[in-house]
């Protein structure tokens, strides 16, 4: 394989080290690959199948089958809960940075710790004890339905199980920056006479934005293809609280593969379009701060 | 850090008003949105008392499903552990085209619904895929079967070994290994006496992560599974029979298990985290030493 692409851009030192580092270690060759036959298998081989699937479809059935207004409907209810839920996260989860990276007070380590629960919990656990705790009946449910809020079984009820199963992601993109953001810029604006919201207006904020972007598009993007911990709580009722995977399971299990197929096409692209947005920002923003 | 900071040294939001505010609203998400949803899982499933949890628990069903659920994460765990240390090894002690494209590769599984990974699978392999069809003219069936079960929790489940290592590779950098092969050490020799001592820790927490979802994995499993009681019934997929058979304390009672797995990962990660900050804390003064 050749070099030229990556060396190309490096300085002359760096160029020496990876020269080196390639001369020295060995197990270029094994680690090549069990990397490749790994992702060619597990990961490239089976889009094969979704593609062959899709192609041998017309446009126009293609068309008929992701503007269906039924599944229409269920972009709309899955991206709007997934705004609403990433919206929560991106508030609550700087919150919870801040106050970890900030303060000292007693059940810190616990609230630091239990913040990976929903990492932890399979989704489907998740997902039976928001719906039994937000029932008409349940302990939140019964104190909500009293004030006329229903949760369980309508559209809301989706946006608390995404906001659940996403919520780590904003608090661990944001923490690591708060925690190494340097105090003299913000100390000196302190004792010059700003006032907090100012100053984290105009100093902590525009350091910190970035990653809490980061976190609030990850929690986003896997706000959009969660299943197992929504459709407990969703109701299900179509045209309202369907959800687009579960449309895609739910033409499954009527056999109906190639119309599965297309909407799941669609999904895939923008769950990939998300993942290399990411990572694209994420590896702009990284080079600006190195370069500062 | 100061509890009580001088006024050169005040920083934003140390007001004991905003503070306070601010620790009161955090405490009050983690127990509503956190603690209270576990507690609730443990105590439904305790709600007919210790004798129903033990028949619950001991259903030849839900036995089932407990063994089926081990046997693929027994099953997943070493693959993917070989597979992350081989792609951790690759991408950050050496550079070639392409690196950073297989980087964000390995995060596809993050990126893609259950659902979709699921199907993809299906499709492939299914009777109507162009490997299924061939597969089934040898009489071999993997999807509705434990091997697609088990092939889909591989997807789900292939970046976090890999997640955990690069960043932590990558810092710490390749000269000792270097050092370890000029002096005439043999490459396996080199990773277990050097490289492995230095990433333990995020091996063992990236092997408790794949071993979290791949127990817990619903919907990707959900399709290729077939879900058929007392043979390709998973724990996640058992607990969902047992909720829409309206059986409630015996769907927690399953639940139980899991939300302890979850539990144990997360003592595992303090633990994890502790240990690498010792190492770290010891690094430095051996250095200042």
């Amino acid at each position: 394989m050749s070099t030229a692409s990556q060396t190309g851009a490096a300085t002359p030192q760096r160029r020496l080290r990876q020269n080196r580092s390639k001369r020295v270690l060995p197990g270029f060759g094994l680690s090549l690959g069990i990397s490749l036959l790994f992702i060619s298998l597990i990961l490239l081989l089976p889009l094969t199948g979704l593609v062959m699937e899709v192609s041998a479809m017309s446009f126009n059935e293609f068309w008929f089958v992701v503007t269906d207004p039924r599944v229409v409907a269920s972009y709309k209810v899955t991206v709007l809960a997934a705004l609403a839920a990433s919206a929560f996260n991106g508030a609550f989860g700087l919150l919870l940075a801040w106050v970890l990276v900030r303060y000292e007070f007693p059940g810190k380590r616990l609230i630091d710790a239990m913040v990976d629960l929903p990492f932890a919990l399979p989704t489907a656990v998740a997902g039976i004890t928001l719906a039994t705790l937000f029932a008409a009946n349940g302990w939140y449910g019964q104190w909500l339905s009293k004030v006329g809020i229903e949760i369980a079984f309508t559209p809301v009820g989706i946006v608390v199980a995404m906001a659940f199963t996403s919520l780590p992601f904003v608090v661990r993109t944001v923490q690591p920056v708060l925690e190494e953001l340097a105090p003299e810029d913000e100390e000196a604006a302190v004792s010059l006479g700003a006032s907090d919201g100012h100053v984290f207006r105009r100093v902590i904020f525009p350091a910190l934005w970035p990653a809490l972007l980061t976190g609030v598009a990850l929690s986003f993007t896997r706000s959009l293809g969660e299943f197992g911990a929504v459709i407990f709580i969703a109701g299900n009722m179509p045209y309202v609280s369907e959800v687009t995977s579960l449309m895609i399971f739910i033409r499954l299990q009527e056999f109906d593969y190639a119309a599965a197929s297309a909407i799941a096409s669609v999904v895939l692209l923008v769950s990939l379009v998300m993942l290399f947005a990411i990572t694209l920002w994420q590896a702009r923003h990284l080079k600006r701060i190195e370069g500062r | 850090m100061h509890s009580n900071p001088s006024p050169q040294h005040r920083r934003v939001g140390d007001s004991p008003v905003i503070k306070w505010l601010l620790i009161g609203i955090a405490i009050a998400i983690t127990v509503g949105l956190l603690i209270i949803p576990l507690l609730v899982i443990f105590l439904e499933a305790l709600g007919a008392g210790w004798g129903t949890l033990a028949d619950n628990l001991l259903d030849q069903y839900t036995l089932h499903a407990i063994g089926l659920t081990l046997f693929v994460a027994a099953l997943t765990v070493p693959l993917n552990l070989a597979f992350g240390t081989a792609l951790a090894w690759l991408v950050t002690r050496f550079r070639f085209p392409g690196r950073k494209l297989l980087i964000t590769l390995i995060d596809i599984p993050f990126a893609v619904s259950p659902v979709v990974a699921g199907l993809l699978y299906l499709l492939l392999y299914g009777r109507n895929g162009w490997v299924g069809s061939w597969l089934a003219d040898q009489d071999m069936q993997l999807m509705f079967s434990w091997p697609g079960i088990v092939m889909v929790t591989v997807f789900v489940t292939c970046p976090f070994v890999a997640r955990e290592l690069i960043p932590l590779m990558q810092q710490q950098g390749s000269e000792e290994e270097e050092a370890g092969v000029v002096l005439g050490a043999s490459g396996l020799r080199v990773f277990r006496t050097i490289t492995l001592p230095n990433i333990k820790w995020a091996l063992v927490y990236g092997v408790v992560l794949t071993n979290a979802r791949a127990v817990g994995e619903f919907g990707a499993v959900s399709v290729v599974s077939g879900n058929i009681r007392g043979q390709t019934n998973t724990l996640p997929l058992h607990v969902e029979l047992l909720y829409q058979d309206y059986n409630i304390v015996g769907a927690f009672a399953s639940a139980s298990l899991l939300a302890g797995i979850a539990v144990l990962t997360l003592v595992a990660k303090g633990l994890v985290e502790w240990r690498q900050a010792r190492a770290l804390n010891r690094l430095q003064t051996e250095e200042t030493a």
